[in-house]
């Protein structure tokens, strides 16, 4: 189908040698059908299982589980649909990158305000209980 | 269509046509709708230029009000209002994409050897939302003013009845304004660099504009999503920062300051940029250590992420978070005191040639020196709790930011303004500019450090008596600052007007942007330049009849390539 | 996104004999536009995780917190729902990349097929998003400041057809541009208007889902607090605030204290990846417009890569805000 839509395109047809069958430029990746499909079985079977896995009784562990699914289904998105596995490897490089300033903000914000929330619980518990004994007076 | 007139319309770059960017095409749609990356910097000159203005005149006003203790023209309000507008237009509308925007649009695709930026569109799309970014701050200031400081900590910021809503938005503009341009910036020195321009024969101010676009596409979109909430939360009180419905005003401070912090560094790598191009060039030397000083604008870009909490030590951060954030604070010194080290090398036996870009830059390295150094007392925690919002983190900044970034911008407005209107200014007049700016400056900014360690605190309208002759002499030196500035802007224009005619290469310098005519043909380069070390200045003669230097490729470039930077190591 | 990948085509002055049209005036071959417009792209997909980013780190710091608010909220949000969204959006990515292979390939039927699915996939999810915003508005689950839970039904449908009163404009406007263009035998605005206005009533069909769904998988969408919907009732009780914690706690002993941030995420969180959906359907929009003008070509599929990249993560965001946000115990 492809190739007999190509010929319209003077400016591919020199592209097209040492291809063979296929009708892209030297620098397009097209996925096999077999992998699209393949990788989106793949990702509805994963939202299935977590979808199970949220009805057991997990625990702690039930953040980590969901997370780690969540993590193998974008894994999959973006290294075979967003083609990252076949991309230069600045490109991997520099989303893998933002990655790691996310968890730096994540990391040392949650560290710093899991320090401190005693004191606002303090804070608030005092606040409320003014605030609901001002009325009386 | 409009847009595209700049470019159909160019003639060929013939080597004896005079068309250059600026004359290729005439009437003001051919500016507006421009795509070329020449003439987006000069409009970005131009606006940041007003802005810069717009808060000077600002930042004057506050330091007439502060001549006396008491009242003496300004309501404690308007004050407040005042000191907001001056932080947020100096920072959102003049210092952040001064040199990136303006200097480097101008010459990034030039120094690299390219035709243009990889994206044209964007360029003028980013110059676009400068624009309407400024229009909502001037909005803000009809609608109600801004009292919030620059900062717009919360949960002040939620409550207070002034625009708030208005300036976030316009911060969020300008947000990905600057984003674009270092999208525009990254794109370009990775995938535009023409045969021979390899990594480490970049001229090391593409290195400090790489390290700031880093900055720009990592750090500003937490801005704008800190503004999203901030502007929810004043819209709908979403509560997230709120601590009336459960929410944590820290987190804010966490959110401002993640962006926050590295954009100071958006603010001072493109600075040194530009000094270690004037500085190697008028010290007639090889830059010493290229790679060392590469690399640390990548240090700094890196390392700037990881001190933010530095800005938090007295407002709550719990003390483990205060003390590992002390500590890696002092590991940014270590790049700026190698750039420091390596620019004082550079110049050592080096034939120094005091001309105005070279009298800015080693102001630069003097005012940059107290700034950088004075950073570390307030990086220190207990002496930070003593100085925190005292007058001492406001000279602090300033040294930084007007004694760094201003006075690299000028330096480098200074040594490229022939390239880019092919007119040479007044040298003498110039000078003198530099040197009231440098006096002016040291003596409004060093009295607020003696101010601030006796406990002077900043945003005050209203002080004690006995700070009022530190507090006349800082009026008097702004005062001398703006007499510097105004002489320098005379002299700048007057060059337009009357100037000589810039030859090619005025400086002898060796990157690309002197290959090119003054001011450059439209797509830059005639003939593809040869790429050579950007700091070698063997080939250089100077030439009396043109009155600049040309390439007499003689001393045979290819020995150098051989062996390069011999001296780094 | 649109002008990072868009080609300067038709100021290309073309002095370079071997110029092809596509090929902006600075680059010098299809690969070098290619690989730039895709860095570029890439560039701009981490500025938005980290603009994203900033929603999970104030998920993160209030779950990690307040774990009791995530626990009681999470039972007013319809897992089934959720699930079936995530599937929705999943089916969009492959159709995403369909459509990216296609262009690769120069099969523009294709292309066009798989960009109308991936569009009419954007608009089902607006609209099974649409009926949960109106089932937990229905019920007083407003943001913090206007948080108020109540055991009764408000409003009823009239903020679910507040919420698709825009679409059903979009749609009228598209069927009128659609009529138009036919009578005026302009063909291409024919088939672009028509296209659009097909897959704009997927939005309908994802309101019909919203209610069939949480029936068809038996799931009780709307907690604790949730009673058959009473049509017609005086909305008053919406606007009430309960800003107060204090109050709050004294009126309502099920809600934990600030239950409302939870919901202010939520709303937040999906409300922006909403924005993101929108600007997606635009972008996918331009390009079936240029694929309906043919203009894509073995070496200029740069555009369709980079939209289909945006869409992607957009895809990426929803998979963590699925099991962040419905999955909860």
């Amino acid at each position: 189908m492809a190739d007999t839509q190509q010929a319209n395109h003077p400016h591919s047809a020199h592209d097209a040698h040492g291809h063979g069958e296929h009708a892209h430029a030297s620098f397009a990746h097209p996925m096999a059908p077999r992998m699209l499909l393949g990788v989106f079985a793949a990702l509805i079977a994963l939202t299935i299982i977590t979808v199970v896995a949220a009805n057991f009784p997990l625990g702690r562990w039930e953040i980590v589980v969901s997370l780690t699914i969540a993590t193998i289904k974008a894994s999959l998105v973006v290294l075979f649909f967003m083609h990252l596995w076949y991309d230069k490897p600045f490109n991997a490089l520099i989303f893998v990158a933002s990655l790691a300033f996310v968890a730096l903000f994540l990391g040392i914000t949650l560290i710093d305000s899991r320090e401190y929330q005693p004191e606002i619980e303090q804070r608030t518990i005092e606040h409320v209980t003014t605030e609901v004994a001002a009325p009386a007076q | 269509m409009s847009a595209t007139v700049a470019t159909q319309s160019a003639p060929h770059p013939q080597a004896d046509a005079p068309t250059n960017y600026l004359t290729v095409t005439r009437g003001w749609r051919s500016w507006a709708f421009t795509l070329d990356h020449k003439r987006i910097g000069v409009m970005y000159l131009v606006a940041v230029l007003s802005a810069f203005l717009l808060g000077g005149i600002m930042a004057l006003i506050l330091r007439m009000e502060l001549v006396t203790p008491t009242r003496l023209f300004l309501s404690e309000d308007l004050y407040n209002h005042m000191f907001t507008l001056h932080g947020a237009v100096m920072t959102f509308l003049f210092i952040i994409p001064s040199i990136p925007a303006a200097l480097g649009n101008f010459l990034l695709p030039i120094m690299l050897g390219a035709k243009d930026l990889a994206f044209p569109r964007l360029n003028l799309a980013s110059f676009y939302l400068w624009v309407a970014g400024a229009i909502f701050f001037l909005l803000a200031i009809v609608l109600g003013g801004l009292d919030t400081g620059w900062t717009f900590y919360t949960p002040y910021s939620t409550t207070t009845n002034t625009s708030v809503v208005t300036a976030t938005i316009g911060a969020f503009v300008l947000g990905f304004s600057s984003i674009f341009t270092g999208l525009n910036f990254i794109a370009t020195i990775n995938t535009m660099r023409p045969p021979g321009m390899t990594w480490f024969r970049m001229p090391l101010f593409l290195w400090a504009l790489y390290a700031t676009s880093i900055i720009q596409v990592l750090a500003t979109p937490v801005l704008g999503i800190t503004l999203v909430l901030l502007a929810a939360e004043r819209v709908l009180g979403i509560g997230v920062f709120d601590p009336k419905l459960g929410g944590d005003p820290v987190l804010f401070q966490h959110f401002f300051w993640f962006y926050s912090h590295p954009a100071v560094y958006i603010m001072i790598l493109p600075a040194m940029g530009v000094i270690s191009e004037v500085v190697s060039v008028f010290s007639r030397k090889h830059i010493f250590g290229y790679r060392f000083i590469a690399y640390s604008s990548i240090a700094i870009a890196l390392l700037g992420f990881l001190v933010w909490g530095h800005h938090m030590f007295t407002s709550g951060q719990s003390q483990r978070a205060a003390i590992i954030f002390s500590g890696l604070t002092f590991s940014v010194s270590i790049p700026s005191a190698i750039k420091v080290f390596n620019w004082l090398t550079t110049m050592y036996k080096g034939s120094i040639w005091l001309a105005t870009p070279m009298c800015y830059a080693l102001a630069f390295i003097f005012l940059f020196g107290i700034g950088g150094l004075t950073g570390l007392f307030l990086g220190a925690l207990a002496t930070d709790v003593h100085l925190h919002d005292t007058y001492f983190v406001v000279a602090h900044f300033h040294y930084v930011m007007m004694g760094g970034t201003l006075i690299a911008f000028l330096a480098g407005l200074h040594y490229w303004w022939p390239k880019m209107f092919g007119r040479m200014y007044h040298e003498g007049w110039a000078q003198l500019a530099c040197f009231i700016v440098f006096v002016g400056l040291n003596l409004t900014f060093f009295p607020q450090f003696i101010m601030g360690s006796r406990g002077m605190p900043r945003r005050y309208a209203r002080y004690d008596a006995e700070f009022q002759p530190f507090h006349v002499m800082s009026t008097t030196g702004a005062l001398l600052l703006g007499v510097g500035l105004v002489i320098c802007a005379l002299v700048l224009w007057q060059s337009l007007r009357r100037g000589r005619k810039a030859p090619a290469n005025p400086w002898g310098g060796a990157t690309l942007e002197w290959h090119c005519a003054s001011p450059p043909p439209l797509e830059n380069f005639a003939v593809a330049p040869t790429v050579g070390d950007p700091y070698d200045f063997d080939g250089l003669v100077y030439k009396g009849e043109e009155e600049g230097y040309v390439f007499e490729p003689k001393k045979q470039p290819a020995k150098r390539e051989a062996e390069p930077e011999p001296a780094t190591v | 996104m649109a002008s990072i990948v868009e080609p300067e085509a038709a100021a290309t002055h073309d002095h370079h004999g071997d110029h092809p049209e596509f090929l902006a005036h600075h680059f010098e071959t299809p690969q070098q536009q290619y690989d730039t417009g895709k860095l570029g792209m890439w560039l701009f997909l981490i500025q938005e995780i980290l603009f994203f980013s900033g929603l999970f780190v104030a998920y993160a710091v209030y779950r990690a917190n307040h774990p009791e608010i995530f626990v009681y909220a999470h039972q007013f949000l319809d897992k089934s729902l959720g699930a079936f969204n995530t599937v929705v959006l999943l089916l969009s990515s492959l159709t995403m990349a369909w459509a990216v292979r296609d262009s690769q390939l120069v099969n523009n039927r294709g292309l066009i097929r798989n960009l109308a699915i991936t569009i009419a996939c954007a608009f089902l999810f607006l609209g099974v998003k649409a009926v949960e915003y109106s089932h937990k508005w229905d019920i007083g689950l407003y943001w913090a400041s206007k948080f108020a839970p109540t055991a009764e039904h408000h409003g009823g449908s009239m903020i679910l057809f507040w919420l698709c009163l825009p679409f059903i404009l979009i749609s009228v406007a598209l069927i009128a541009a659609t009529v138009v263009s036919k009578q005026k035998n302009y063909e291409q605005g024919y088939r672009f208007y028509g296209i659009l206005a097909l897959a704009s009533v997927a939005f309908f069909v994802g309101v019909g889902c919203g209610f069939v769904v949480p029936a068809v998988a038996g799931s009780d969408s709307h907690g604790p607090a949730h009673v058959e919907e009473h049509a017609g009732e005086s909305d008053h009780h919406v606007v009430a605030t309960h800003a107060d914690p204090a109050h709050a706690l004294a009126d309502d002993v099920e809600s934990p204290r600030n239950a409302g941030i939870f919901f202010s995420i939520y709303y937040v969180m999906t409300g922006l990846h909403a924005v993101h959906i929108i600007g997606g359907v635009i972008a996918l929009a331009w390009l079936l417009w240029r694929a309906l003008k043919r203009q894509f070509q073995a070496e200029y599929f740069g555009p369709v890569d980079s939209v289909g990249l945006y869409w992607h993560l957009v895809d990426l965001v929803w998979i963590y805000l699925f099991p962040l946000l419905y999955l909860i115990h």
